[in-house]
C-alpha cells in the first residue's frame, strides 16, 4: 500500500504551506503527517473490512483548477432534486461559483460565508471550530481533505432561529474534473433551540473519473434541530468518501438522511456524539446500486450522555455485480443510562451476483438501557406479489412496483417534500421505467 | 362457471384440501362456512393461485378453462377476485396508481383501450361513494396505515372497480363491527349481477344477514361435510359446528 500522504506531497507543497493563518498551516501539515502515517485504510482495518479503496490508493489525483465556464444554471437545477426556489450554495469542481449561487432567500441572521471568506472574517471563529470536531486521528481520509481543503461552507444558525427553507449545496462535477480531487469542507453550527435542513447534492456534468472526498462537522445546540440530508449522485466512474462528524447538545435533534446511487465507489460515514441528556439522532438511508458500484455506510454513534436516543434504518437495493456495505456502530457510555437505541438494515438482491454485507456492532457499558438492531436480506415477499398479480397486475410490473415499494418505505422519512417527489420520482422510474406514479 | 372436482392439495407434506367438489354458477352466491383450520381461506386461496399451496390432486374449471394452469395475474384478467383475509400494504404506492395499473392490465389483456389517469378518477369517485370511502385514500398507500376496516373496505373497492366474474370474499367479515359490515355488504350486493358469481368464505353467519346466500357449504376436515340453503347458516348459528364434525 502507498503511503497516501508521501504519494501527495508535491501536490500540498504546490498550495504553498496550507496557510495563512498560521494555525490552519500548522493544521494541515499535521494532518498531512497523520495522512502519510496512517496510509490509506486496507481491508485489514476493520472499519474497512468489506470495502478496499485500492481503487482510490493506486491512483494519484491531481488538484482541482478552478474550472473555466460552468453548466447553466437551469441544466443545473434540473439534474438535482429539491426545490430550485431554496437558497443555494454551488460549488463546482470545488470552487464557489457566486454566479450560481443564490443565498438571498435565507432569513437575517444566518451566516453562510465559504471556506475562504471566513478565514479572513471570522478567524477566531474558525480557529476556534475547524478540525475539532471532524479530528483527523486514525482518520485516513479526514486528513487528507483537511490537508487539502481549498474551498467549502461555514455556516451559522443564531439561537431559537428556525429557517424556513433549506440550504442547498450544490457540489457538480463536470468533465473538466477528471482525475482531480475534490475536498468540499463543511462546518455547521446551530445554536439553541435553532433549527436548520441542508441538502447536499453530489451530482455530475459529463463528469468522468474523479475523487470528491468531503468532510462536515457540525454543532447541534440544546434543542437544537439540525436536518442533514445527502444526495450522492456522482458519475459511475468517480471515486466518493463523505465524513460528516456531529456533536449534539441537551435535547438536541439530528436527522441525516444518504442517498446514494452514484459512484463507482462510495462510502458514506455519519458519526454523531450524543453529548446532552435527553438528545435524539436519526440515521436514514438508501442505497441503489448496480454493474459494479460499491456502496458503503458506516454509522457509529456515541451515547455519552443520558437517556438520549438514536434510530437507524438504511435500505439498499442492489442489483448485477454490484456490493452494498452497512456497518453500524453503538457505543453506550457506563453514564448514558436509560439509552434507547434501535438500528435496522435491509436490503433487496435482485440478481445472483449482488452481495450485501450488514454488520451492526453494539458496544454497551450501562446496564439501564434498551438497544436493538436487525438486520435482513433478501428477496421480494412472494405474498406481496401474489396480492398483486391477484390484481392482474402482470409478474415484471409487479416485481417492479414491489422494488419501489421498498425504497419508498424509507424515502418517507424525508420530510422536504420537494426533495421526497424528487428522490421517489427518481426511484420510481428506475424500477418500473415509467414516469407516472 | 366454477366446477372444482376432488380437489387435494398440500403444503408441504400436510394436506389440507381432501376432496373438495363444488360447482358455481353464473348468478349465484355461495357460503363457505366451517370451523378455524377447516381449510376454507385454503380453497379461496387456491382458487386465487396462491404460490404457497400445491395441488395434489383434482381439477378447477372455470368458463371451459383449466383454471390451476393459469398465472395469479391471467386469472384475474379472466375475472376472477380474491378479497383478502389478510390484505398485504404496499408503501409508497398509492392506491389510485396501484388500481389503475390492474384495471388498465386487466383491460389490456381484454384488448381493451387503456384508461387515462383523469378518466380513472372519475370512474373511482362513484366507486369510492359505494364502500363509502374519502377520495384521499386514493392518493395513500395501498393499505399502508389503514385500520383492519378500512383495509377490508378497500378491498371490496378494488373489487367494485375490477368488476370481476367471480368474486371471493375470504373472512372479509372478520374484524369489522357492524357498521363497516353494512357497508362492505351493501357494496357486494351493489356489484351483483345476473352474469357474476359470489364465493363468502366465513366463519360466522353474521355477514349472510346482509348477504344472503343460495347455497351453504360446510367445510371441516378438508371436505365438504354438508350442503344446504341459506336455512343451513342459521341452523349453524344455533348448533355450531361440533354436530357437523363430529358427524363427518
Amino acid at each position: 500500500m502507498t503511503g497516501g500522504g508521501a504519494q501527495y506531497s508535491e501536490a500540498f507543497a504546490a498550495l504553498g504551506g496550507g496557510g495563512p493563518p498560521a494555525w490552519l498551516a500548522d493544521l494541515r501539515k499535521a494532518a498531512l503527517a497523520e495522512f502519510s502515517t496512517l496510509g490509506f485504510p486496507t481491508t485489514r482495518n476493520e472499519d474497512w473490512h468489506f470495502t478496499s479503496v485500492t481503487p482510490i490508493a493506486e491512483r494519484t489525483f491531481r488538484s482541482a483548477k478552478p474550472p473555466s465556464g460552468a453548466p447553466p444554471l437551469t441544466e443545473l437545477l434540473e439534474a438535482v432534486t429539491g426545490d430550485p426556489a431554496w437558497p443555494r450554495a454551488v460549488f463546482v469542481n470545488g470552487s464557489f461559483d457566486g454566479s450560481l449561487s443564490s443565498l438571498g432567500g435565507l432569513p437575517q441572521g444566518v451566516r453562510v460565508n465559504t471556506l475562504t471568506a471566513a478565514l479572513k472574517e471570522e478567524p477566531e471563529f474558525m480557529a476556534a471550530h475547524l478540525g475539532k470536531l471532524a479530528t483527523f486521528d486514525a482518520q485516513a481520509f479526514t486528513a487528507f481533505n483537511t490537508a487539502f481543503a481549498q474551498d467549502g461552507l461555514v455556516v451559522r444558525v443564531p439561537r431559537e432561529l428556525k429557517v424556513p427553507l433549506p440550504l442547498h449545496i450544490i457540489h457538480v462535477a463536470d468533465a473538466q474534473a477528471a482525475g482531480c480531487m475534490l475536498h468540499p469542507r463543511l462546518l455547521v453550527m446551530v445554536e439553541e433551540l435553532a433549527e436548520f435542513a441542508i441538502v447536499e447534492s453530489f451530482v455530475s456534468f459529463n463528469g468522468t473519473e474523479y475523487f470528491t472526498n468531503s468532510v462536515a462537522e457540525a454543532t447541534v445546540g440544546n434543542g437544537a434541530r439540525l436536518h442533514h440530508y445527502k444526495v450522492q449522485r456522482e458519475s459511475r466512474e468517480a471515486f466518493h468518501v463523505g465524513t460528516m462528524q456531529v456533536a449534539q447538545g441537551r435535547s438536541s435533534l439530528f436527522h441525516s438522511f444518504s442517498y446514494a446511487s452514484g459512484a463507482a465507489l462510495s462510502r458514506t460515514n455519519i458519526y454523531a456524539k450524543l453529548l446532552g441528556e435527553g438528545a435524539e439522532v436519526q440515521l436514514n438511508g438508501l442505497y441503489l446500486i448496480d454493474g459494479s458500484q460499491h456502496a458503503d455506510h458506516q454509522t457509529f454513534v456515541e451515547h455519552i450522555a443520558p437517556s438520549c436516543a438514536s434510530r437507524e434504518l438504511y435500505k439498499g437495493i442492489v442489483d448485477g455485480d454490484a456490493h452494498g456495505v452497512f456497518n453500524g456502530k453503538v457505543f453506550v457510555d457506563p453514564e448514558a443510562q436509560k439509552t434507547d437505541g434501535k438500528q435496522s438494515n435491509h436490503t433487496l438482491l435482485l440478481s445472483p451476483t449482488a452481495r450485501v454485507d450488514s454488520k451492526p456492532q453494539l458496544e454497551i457499558f450501562a446496564d439501564d438501557v434498551k438497544c436493538t438492531h436487525g438486520s435482513t436480506v433478501g428477496r421480494l415477499d412472494e405474498i406481496a406479489l401474489f396480492y398483486m398479480k391477484s390484481r392482474g397486475i402482470g409478474a415484471e410490473n409487479a416485481r417492479a412496483l414491489l422494488t419501489y415499494a421498498f425504497a419508498a418505505e424509507v424515502l418517507e422519512t424525508v420530510e422536504l417534500d420537494a426533495l421526497r417527489d424528487g428522490l421517489e420520482h427518481i426511484a420510481f422510474q428506475r424500477f418500473t421505467h415509467t414516469d407516472q406514479r | 362457471m366454477l366446477k372444482i372436482e376432488n380437489l387435494h392439495c398440500s403444503v408441504g407434506e400436510k394436506e389440507i384440501l381432501k376432496g373438495i367438489s363444488l360447482s358455481v354458477n353464473a348468478g349465484e352466491i355461495h357460503a363457505i362456512m366451517g370451523p378455524n383450520g377447516s381449510g376454507k381461506s385454503t380453497l379461496a386461496q387456491v382458487i386465487a393461485g396462491h404460490p404457497g399451496f400445491e395441488v395434489t390432486q383434482g381439477t378447477i374449471d372455470y368458463e371451459g378453462s383449466d383454471l390451476l394452469d393459469m398465472e395469479p395475474e391471467v386469472r384475474a384478467q379472466k375475472g376472477v377476485f380474491l378479497a383478502f383475509q389478510y390484505p398485504v400494504e404496499i408503501p409508497g404506492v398509492t392506491n389510485a396508481y396501484f388500481l389503475r395499473s390492474a384495471y388498465n392490465e386487466i383491460r389490456k389483456a381484454r384488448g381493451d383501450e387503456e384508461m387515462d389517469p383523469m378518466e380513472f378518477l372519475d370512474l373511482m369517485e362513484a366507486k369510492l361513494k359505494l364502500v363509502d370511502m374519502d377520495t384521499a385514500l386514493l392518493h395513500r398507500s395501498v393499505n399502508a396505515g389503514f385500520s383492519g376496516g378500512e383495509k377490508k373496505r378497500n378491498e371490496i373497492l378494488q373489487m367494485a372497480v375490477l368488476e370481476p366474474k367471480l368474486a371471493i370474499l375470504d373472512e372479509t367479515d372478520s374484524g369489522l363491527d357492524i357498521d363497516a359490515l353494512r357497508v362492505v355488504a351493501g357494496g357486494v350486493n351493489a356489484l351483483r349481477k345476473p352474469d357474476n358469481a359470489t364465493v363468502i368464505v366465513t366463519h360466522y353467519q353474521r355477514l349472510l344477514n346482509y348477504i344472503v346466500p343460495d347455497f351453504v357449504h360446510v367445510l371441516a376436515g378438508g371436505r365438504i361435510v354438508k350442503s344446504g340453503g341459506k336455512e343451513l347458516a342459521l341452523e349453524l348459528e344455533a348448533k355450531g359446528y361440533d354436530w357437523l364434525v363430529e358427524a363427518a
